[in-house]
């Protein structure tokens, strides 16, 4: 007991540099031009102002963004629940010819940085047409092998013998699938749909080199372009816009921050 | 009904999982057919990954692979066939490329600094969490895995302004116990360390997580021995619990380690690769090569990376591994 207090000490601070940072960028955002460059820094904003974020609507176009970024997000999750739990439960619990060969093909692009494919796969979408549209930058993460491992790995601990009273009862194998054994892996998905959501929410390099013209940028897009073009020095806009990227993906997170942690557990120890 | 009454009954049948079969009867002359019709469903479920993946993945890992072994420029975009082969030109080019070079020393220095350091600051804040901190410990979790949600962009522009060099956070923390922060951004010496800082930051969360689950499957009879063997903490730290942690390790430094490998979004935002290419990585080099319109020299450059990181992976395993 003695040594507690200190131990909390620790972790206190911690938590302190943690929300530090997220802490400043709110309050700067709230910030006008001169508070932010007053030196030293002031914490609470003097005159606090509205306008860095009305300056996301006037000078940029950040309702664009959000909804941009809000439907491929959306659209990718959908894939990847859809298409993740079909492989999963095919690697997991059906006998074929293939299935080890093909679930070893799905780990190993598990390292293949985005670096290795995205030049032959800007090539492949401009000449599909699809450059700069929505479904330029939706179709290359409708899959993820992170997804079919997950989903795999939650079948695998879900019992064949529901499949076997499925397959008496006369149910097809699709239909074991589909009404049986799914709708037992919802935990899982739950944190596949999350960690989908996010991961696309934030996704960055694809999108900068897909999205080419404003309309199309997603969020981390605009935010990078605008941090580092003519808006560099407008730092209470760089500030506001930091904070509708982020802020998001905090309240989802702090909502379902179960499911997330304990996906990454489950993947991390199997 | 089938979804109702069929998963309990065999959930309860299945610590005896065995006999229901033979209960069931007549199971062995379908068999046959009953493989065949599980061959039919796996390829109509397994065929859109097979098609995305075809046509997203594999094929162009091959196409880039192809790629760096032509002269392919953006103006043959439209006719990537129409390319000239080069041989390991671009590889040359890129292996005798100063900025290349600086590039990978700097993506080296990235990972050999940072790896260890998010690993240690989570294996910590694992322990600390596990051992000591048992009232609020949903609350700090949540609170130290609240960075690795977020956009590596956003994140990014905010640690500009918190290393700013007179208006910014950290060095009017510093200046409280009479420290004259330089310019971190701005600074040779001092730039790279702060993009490590800040990833360690971000990142140490998802390794913790790891960490957390991999202490609380470790028995507490085994601390318990250790006790009774007169072994003070560090002690029982280093020599039983360590051990059993391995496979964890081994997990977190391969998943930390690709990811610092590809850091990209980083000196993008906070520095551009500068100053004088102090931060530039293999990937910003990489996109910048591709944004000049050589899309051959950077295929080449992408897979040199994805060799590194094969080989590291597959050493990391090695080591690690469990003997």
């Amino acid at each position: 007991m003695r040594r507690t207090w200190w131990i909390y000490l620790i972790g206190v601070l911690g938590l302190i540099a943690v929300a530090a940072p997220f802490l400043w960028m709110v309050l700067g955002s709230f910030k006008t031009q001169g508070e932010l460059l007053r030196v030293p820094p002031t914490w609470w904003p003097q005159d606090a102002t509205s306008q860095n974020y009305n300056d996301l609507f006037s000078k940029a176009n950040f309702p664009r963004y959000f909804l941009n970024s809000a439907l491929v997000a959306l659209a990718v999750t959908a894939g990847n629940l859809i298409f993740c739990s079909m492989i999963g439960y095919a690697l997991a619990k059906l006998r074929f010819k293939g299935r080890n060969a093909l679930f070893v093909l799905v780990m190993a692009t598990l390292m293949i940085p985005g670096m290795v494919t995205f030049v032959p796969l800007f090539v492949l979408v401009t000449n599909a047409g699809l450059a700069n549209s929505y479904p330029g930058l939706i179709l290359p993460f409708l899959v993820s092998p992170f997804g079919v491992f997950l989903m795999r790995q939650f079948f695998l601990g879900l019992p064949d013998d529901l499949m076997d009273a499925g397959r008496v009862d006369g149910t097809s194998e699709l239909g074991i699938f589909a009404r049986i054994m799914l709708p037992l892996t919802r935990p899982a998905l739950a944190t596949l749909g999350i960690l989908t959501f996010l991961g696309s929410w934030n996704n960055f390099l694809w999108p900068l080199v897909i999205a080419q013209t404003e309309d199309k940028y997603t969020l981390p897009v605009a935010l990078a372009l605008y941090s580092t073009g003519q808006n560099a020095q407008n730092y209470g806009l760089l500030m506001a816009g930091a904070v509708v990227v982020v802020l998001p993906v905090l309240v989802m997170f702090l909502v379902f921050q179960r499911h997330v942690t304990k996906g990454i557990a489950i993947t991390g120890l199997k | 009904m089938v979804q109702k009454t069929a998963p309990g009954e065999a959930l309860r049948a299945s610590p005896g999982g065995d006999s229901v079969p033979a209960a069931v009867g007549g199971r062995a002359p379908r068999r046959g057919g009953q493989l065949n019709r599980q061959t039919a469903a796996a390829w109509v479920l397994i065929l859109p990954f097979v098609v995305l993946f075809l046509a997203f993945t594999a094929g162009p890992v091959l196409g880039s692979l192809g790629m760096s072994f032509t002269d392919m420029r953006q103006r043959d975009l439209r006719t990537p066939f129409a390319v000239n082969g080069v041989g390991f030109d671009n590889y040359i080019k890129a292996l005798s490329d100063e900025t290349f070079q600086k590039a990978a020393f700097n993506t080296a220095y990235f990972v050999i600094l940072g790896v260890p350091l998010t690993l240690v600051v989570a294996l910590g804040a694992a322990v600390l969490l596990d051992r000591g901190v048992k009232r609020f410990q949903a609350l700090f979790k949540v609170g130290y895995y609240l960075p690795v949600v977020t956009s590596i962009v956003a994140i990014a522009v905010i640690w500009r302004f918190v290393l700013a060099p007179d208006s910014g956070l950290l060095n009017t923390v510093l200046g409280w116990v009479g420290i004259d922060g330089p310019n971190w951004l701005a600074s040779k010496t001092w730039a790279m360390p702060s993009l490590i800082a800040m990833a360690v930051w971000r990142n140490f969360g998802s390794a913790m997580i790891i960490f957390l689950a991999g202490l609380q499957g470790i028995p507490q009879s085994v601390e318990e021995a250790g006790q009774i063997d007169g072994a003070g903490p560090w002690q029982r730290f280093r020599h039983l619990i360590l051990p059993l942690l391995r496979p964890t390790i081994l997990f977190t430094s391969v998943t930390t380690g690709i990811g610092y490998l590809q850091f990209f979004e980083e000196p993008f935002v906070m520095t551009q690769g500068g100053p004088l290419n102090s931060t530039i990585s293999v990937s910003m080099y990489t996109y910048d090569q591709f944004g000049f319109g050589n899309y051959g020299l950077a295929t080449s450059m992408a897979y040199i990376l994805f060799v590194v990181i094969a080989v590291i992976t597959f050493i990391q395993f090695r080591l690690l591994r469990e003997k």
